[in-house]
């Protein structure tokens, strides 16, 4: 119960954190954006829109501690102005607009490459110094030496130009009208999909072999699993449940400390494949100079992020009686 | 023993050791042909990397050993005078968030207590914060006054990148904090400056390695991606400008997949020189990782 309280408060701190290094970025940069992003705007939005902004970027006349927690209410109430370069839509509703493409496509592809990554990490381990370990490794350096974007490039040119077996990019073909309910439809977009998924895959699923690999390289030297196996249980039996479920731990950790990598690499996966998720957005804004947008999607990427650690842990105190104890 | 004599002997254990660690081995070697062509790139690129004097979209020849750019560039001079920048940022923040690391990590485990509980969760804080739509949304900012300097870069990467070797070194520091001849060397009276430096940092210097070696291999790739997508100084000579320059011309369309995918294998050579001597000293540190079949053969020939 400490323990969860005490993830309960990083939690709330890094929140904190985020939103408050938001808040002061736009106001220690050089040539003062307030003052565009308020130029921008003024005659666009409505007095009460136009102080949040003020909170916002600084370029009005209150105090900084005043703007500070005005700031920090608007953002709790979910309230982040309007998008310069949406025709000054609220921000949220921009970004919903993004947001089930990156879930859909980032959400899927992390799962799935957890799962295949520690399936054949823990195979790898248990199969010490035969064909899968010997090759694995090697073949990881290499490719987390590439970046996300560039095999991205790479996927493009040999599946898509060279074999024409996929689409270059976007979402679902531009002659399509979005209808969830018709099978043709469901099929373009994943049809599209296919391509960064397995961009996403390729370049995250090592280092989750890697970390399984060598969690399981440990357990398996453990009593216990010699026991099992005096016992005759069957070897498959033993890899799963027993050590297996023990190595997983430290790697569930580390699927959330992880998270953050696999989201920075899909905003530039997501740019190569000019996809519209929030990763795409993001880039956008950035070269539109939409900074109420760029900040609010900052935000949303940072509390994606923080919740999904913090969900980590809590299911690593559930799965795993020592963390309990210690901190 | 005279520094000259230690010189020789520190030499002659790393050669032994390169000699042992094939990882180790090609990653020097990787390295060392990279720094070479990053000093002297001149020597290297047959043509000015920089004129738009050839045809445009040329295929490979013996003239443009990787073809021209539609913009009528030798690809190849390019790749080579690119070299030096990524070589520099993965050498400048890979120095400098190690230092980062070491000061903040290693006072954390040294002094214990609030000093710790505080620098701890400042290291965790950063360390949880998505670092790259944070450089992103810096790097936007900074568009507007002209991009990303190079030092502007080298820093944005710095602050952003030591958190996770605070961690690491915290930990390991934290091990050697109760030994018996750190307890004796603070009962003599040492200062805390020549405990943690004379003492605690020597049996600490492959991880200190190692995370130099994470450090370039994240900023080498970090400054490529914000290059690619137009953030920062897109003029420079630069792998990350080449694909920028590549992808807004549509060069992989185009087809020139020399031009689009060449500086990416470049980026990947310096990437997988700094992974690959990683490796190795994670082998180091933690032998249990070693390859299973050197063992072996050796407990034969015992």
């Amino acid at each position: 119960m400490k323990y969860l309280l005490r993830r309960v408060g990083f939690l709330v701190i890094t929140l904190w954190g985020a939103l408050t290094v938001n808040f002061f970025i736009p106001r220690l940069m050089p040539g003062s954006p307030a003052l565009s992003i308020i130029g921008a705007s003024r005659g666009h939005v409505n007095p009460a829109a136009l102080k949040a902004l003020e909170a916002a970027f600084g370029g009005g006349q209150q105090n900084l501690f005043v703007a500070y927690l005005d700031y920090l209410g608007n953002a709790l109430r979910g309230q982040f102005g309007v998008s310069l370069s949406n025709s000054f839509e609220p921000v949220t509703t921009v970004i919903m607009k993004g947001l089930p493409w990156t879930l859909g496509l980032v959400g899927v592809t992390t799962i799935l490459g957890f799962l295949i990554g520690t399936g054949v990490g823990a195979i790898a381990a248990w199969r010490r110094g035969g064909k899968l370990d010997s090759v694995l490794p090697p073949m990881f350096i290499v490719v987390s030496a590439f970046p996300y974007f560039w095999i991205g490039l790479l996927v493009i040119w040999l599946f898509s130009l060279t074999l024409g077996w996929f689409p270059t990019i976007s979402n679902y073909s531009e002659n399509l009208i979005p209808n969830w309910t018709s099978w043709g439809f469901i099929r373009d977009v994943l049809w599209h999909a296919v391509l960064p998924a397995f961009t996403i895959l390729i370049s995250s699923v090592g280092g989750w072999i890697l970390t399984m690999r060598n969690n399981m390289i440990t357990v398996v030297a453990e009593d216990y699993v010699k026991m099992a196996r005096a016992k005759g249980l069957h070897p498959r039996r033993i890899l799963w449940q027993y050590a297996g479920r023990n190595a997983v731990l430290p790697s569930l950790t580390g699927f959330a400390m992880s998270l953050g990598f696999v989201i920075s690499g899909a905003i530039l996966v997501e740019f190569v494949f000019n996809y519209p998720g929030v990763g795409f957005m993001l880039l956008t804004a950035v070269q539109n100079n939409d900074y109420p947008l760029m900040q609010a999607l900052f935000l949303l990427i940072t509390v994606a992020v923080l919740v999904s650690i913090f969900i980590a842990d809590v299911a690593t105190t559930i799965l795993d009686p020592r963390t309990r104890g210690s901190r | 023993m005279n520094p000259l004599a230690l010189l020789r002997r520190s030499a002659s254990s790393t050669w032994a050791f390169l000699r042992r660690d094939r990882k180790a081995l090609a990653g020097s070697i990787i390295l060392l042909v990279l720094f070479i062509i990053a000093a002297f790139p001149t020597w290297f690129s047959p043509d000015n990397p920089s004129a738009e004097i050839y045809s445009p979209g040329l295929g490979p020849s013996s003239a443009h050993l990787l073809g021209t750019t539609s913009l009528g560039q030798d690809v190849f001079s390019q790749l080579m005078s690119g070299t030096r920048q990524s070589v520099l940022i993965a050498l400048l923040v890979g120095f400098f968030s190690t230092v980062a690391s070491v000061v903040i990590g290693v006072t954390a485990a040294y002094f214990g207590g609030i000093v710790d509980d505080l620098l701890s969760l400042f290291t965790d804080v950063v360390l949880v914060i998505p670092t790259f739509p944070l450089i992103i949304v810096i790097a936007g900012y900074l568009q507007g006054t002209g991009g990303a300097s190079f030092w502007a870069l080298v820093f944005v990467l710095t602050i952003t990148g030591w958190s996770y070797g605070a961690r690491q070194l915290r930990v390991q520091a934290l091990s050697l904090r109760n030994r018996d001849y750190l307890l004796a060397a603070r009962a003599r009276g040492e200062s805390a400056w020549y405990v943690i430096g004379v003492e605690m940092l020597p049996p600490m210097t492959s991880l200190i390695v190692a995370n130099f070696l994470s450090s370039a291999l994240y900023a080498v790739l970090t400054a490529a991606g914000l290059l690619f997508v137009g953030l920062g100084n897109v003029n420079s000579q630069s792998w990350g400008a080449m694909l920028y320059w590549a992808q807004n011309n549509e060069a992989l369309n185009a087809g020139l997949p020399l031009w689009a995918l060449t500086p990416g294998i470049m980026i990947a050579l310096l990437g997988t020189a700094f992974a690959l001597l990683n490796y190795a000293f994670d082998e180091v540190s933690n032998p249990a990782l070693r390859s299973t079949r050197r063992r072996s053969r050796k407990q034969a020939l015992a």
